[in-house]
């Protein structure tokens, strides 16, 4: 029986992981196609819920949707009622009585999605909510490390940054755990809560580790009431991929890893971007086969539906 | 349930539709493209025949689950297998694989799945089993064996590389 809703990874088991990762496959060899589309949601009605500003996510969504055939309506929040007042469990009645098959949320408040879920038949897809989860990032980054290293366990992955704030950190750690790598933490010791991964607060002790890939998060100026360091250039050079530490990278033949969108400059130099090793570019592709093959593998409660 | 091929009658089947299909295509270039699964085994047998017979062949395989019309009546969706043609479709004569043809909605469902690849010159359609009972208008041109069924009957299809044995079972309900 295949789940009504993609809140989170915590809740998955490793045999659901592996089977998406495994059903993304066949949706990215589309792409390659003279016809990216194919007919599997044609009629079905997916709504973009984004309560927070997001460019890349939302399009990746959106591609994705739409390459299942599905109509796409994106919810405007910032020009929608919800500035009028509405809460959020009015606008979900709306929604439902719009009858959207699939609902994409993006909301600050960790849980919001679930609480959505609950409220409606409609298939919910937590595309980030607060500092808590960003399930589908989290399967992406997982399908393109497996396309480099088709055997995960055992290969050792460091993350590094403002772990504490940030969803990425928690779901990709998440699930690169379930699938067998081994995860460190790495970034100024008070952004670094104390967990089960190995902790690191220097760079150098990070890369004596042996990581095969590293995965840098994005510094989040906009999160950020204070900042937490004193400057970019301070930032860049303490826990950035510097010019000198490419070559270090280079040389060890270590992945480079990002959500983006990048701060140039500040977690990377701009050499990195054309480094042989560096996934960037296609972790923005693969997340559009593995948002497909979450859309696809959701089942909406359709008997409960209101008449 | 009773048997209605056995190994040999399986073998054989295959064998007339290999023929079939190198008569008609009259010295001229065949692509093959089994539709997964089972489909894919039966083109891949049909291939070595007719490699056998010196025919200049191609073989690929089309997995059709997002093509498929039934996703409302299923628990879960089906699960993915990969896509290969590795050919270009373009102008070229097709000849779809399929191992049983009942309904006739898998082959319109692969019709679809294969226009999104190309446009074929040509599309022929060739089925281990013919067992009637077509609900749209889709007719196989190479047949190996026709079975009289009844509409509720089950036909079970078991090939050697996926299923351990070559057998072809109707199972009355």
């Amino acid at each position: 029986m295949a789940r009504k809703d993609f809140l989170d990874i915590v809740s998955l088991d490793r045999a659901e992981i592996i089977h998406l990762l495994d059903q993304a496959v066949p949706f990215k060899d589309l792409f390659t196609r003279s016809v990216k589309k194919v007919p599997a949601l044609k009629g079905k009605t997916v709504l973009m819920l984004f309560y927070e500003p997001s460019t890349r996510t939302l399009s990746s969504f959106e591609v994705a949707a739409k390459r299942l055939s599905a109509d796409v309506t994106i919810f405007d929040v910032p020009h929608s009622s919800v500035t009028k007042g509405e809460s959020v469990r009015d606008t979900i009645d709306t929604l439902q009585a719009m009858r959207a098959d699939y609902i994409v949320v993006r909301h600050r408040l960790s849980g919001q999605p679930a609480a959505i879920a609950r409220q409606t038949n409609a298939s919910v897809i937590n595309a980030g909510d607060g500092a808590h989860a960003h399930p589908t990032q989290a399967l992406l980054d997982a399908f393109t490390l497996r396309e480099v290293y088709p055997e995960l366990p055992g290969r050792k992955v460091v993350i590094m940054g403002d772990i504490l704030h940030s969803r990425v950190a928690r779901s990709t750690s998440t699930i690169l755990d379930k699938l067998g790598v081994e995860v460190a933490f790495c970034g100024p010791g008070s952004l670094v809560p104390k967990t089960r991964f190995k902790r690191f607060t220097n760079y150098n002790e990070a890369m004596t580790w042996g990581p095969d890939a590293v995965y840098q998060l994005r510094v989040q100026k906009e999160r950020q009431d204070a900042p937490f360091y004193p400057s970019d250039r301070e930032y860049h050079s303490v826990y950035g991929i510097t010019e000198d530490r490419l070559k270090e990278i280079s040389d060890k033949g270590i992945y480079v890893m990002h959500p983006g969108p990048i701060n140039r400059g500040v977690e990377l130099c701009d050499a990195v971007l054309d480094y042989k090793r560096c996934l960037i570019s296609q972790q923005v592709e693969n997340g559009i086969a593995a948002r497909m093959a979450v859309l696809f593998g959701l089942k909406p409660d359709l008997k409960n539906e209101p008449s | 349930m009773s048997i209605a091929l056995d190994p040999a009658a399986m073998s054989a089947a295959i064998d007339r539709l290999a023929a079939q299909i190198f008569s008609a295509a009259d010295g001229e270039a065949i692509d093959l493209i089994g539709i997964r699964s089972r489909g894919d085994e039966v083109a891949e047998r049909v291939f070595v025949k007719l490699v056998e017979r010196g025919a200049q062949a191609r073989l690929g395989f089309l997995d059709i689950s997002l093509y498929r019309d039934d996703y409302e009546h299923l628990s879960s969706n089906p699960t993915l297998q990969s896509s290969s043609i590795d050919f270009p479709i373009d102008g070229s004569h097709i000849v779809l694989v399929d191992d049983v043809i009942f309904t006739g909605r898998t082959i319109r469902a692969a019709l679809d799945a294969l226009f999104d690849y190309g446009r074929p010159a040509k599309v022929d359609l060739a089925v281990l089993i013919d067992r009637g009972h077509r609900e749209i208008p889709v007719e196989p041109r190479f047949v190996g064996e026709q079975l009289k069924t009844d509409r509720m009957d089950r036909v079970d299809v078991s090939l050697e590389k996926i299923d351990g044995k070559d057998a072809v079972e109707i199972i009355t309900q």
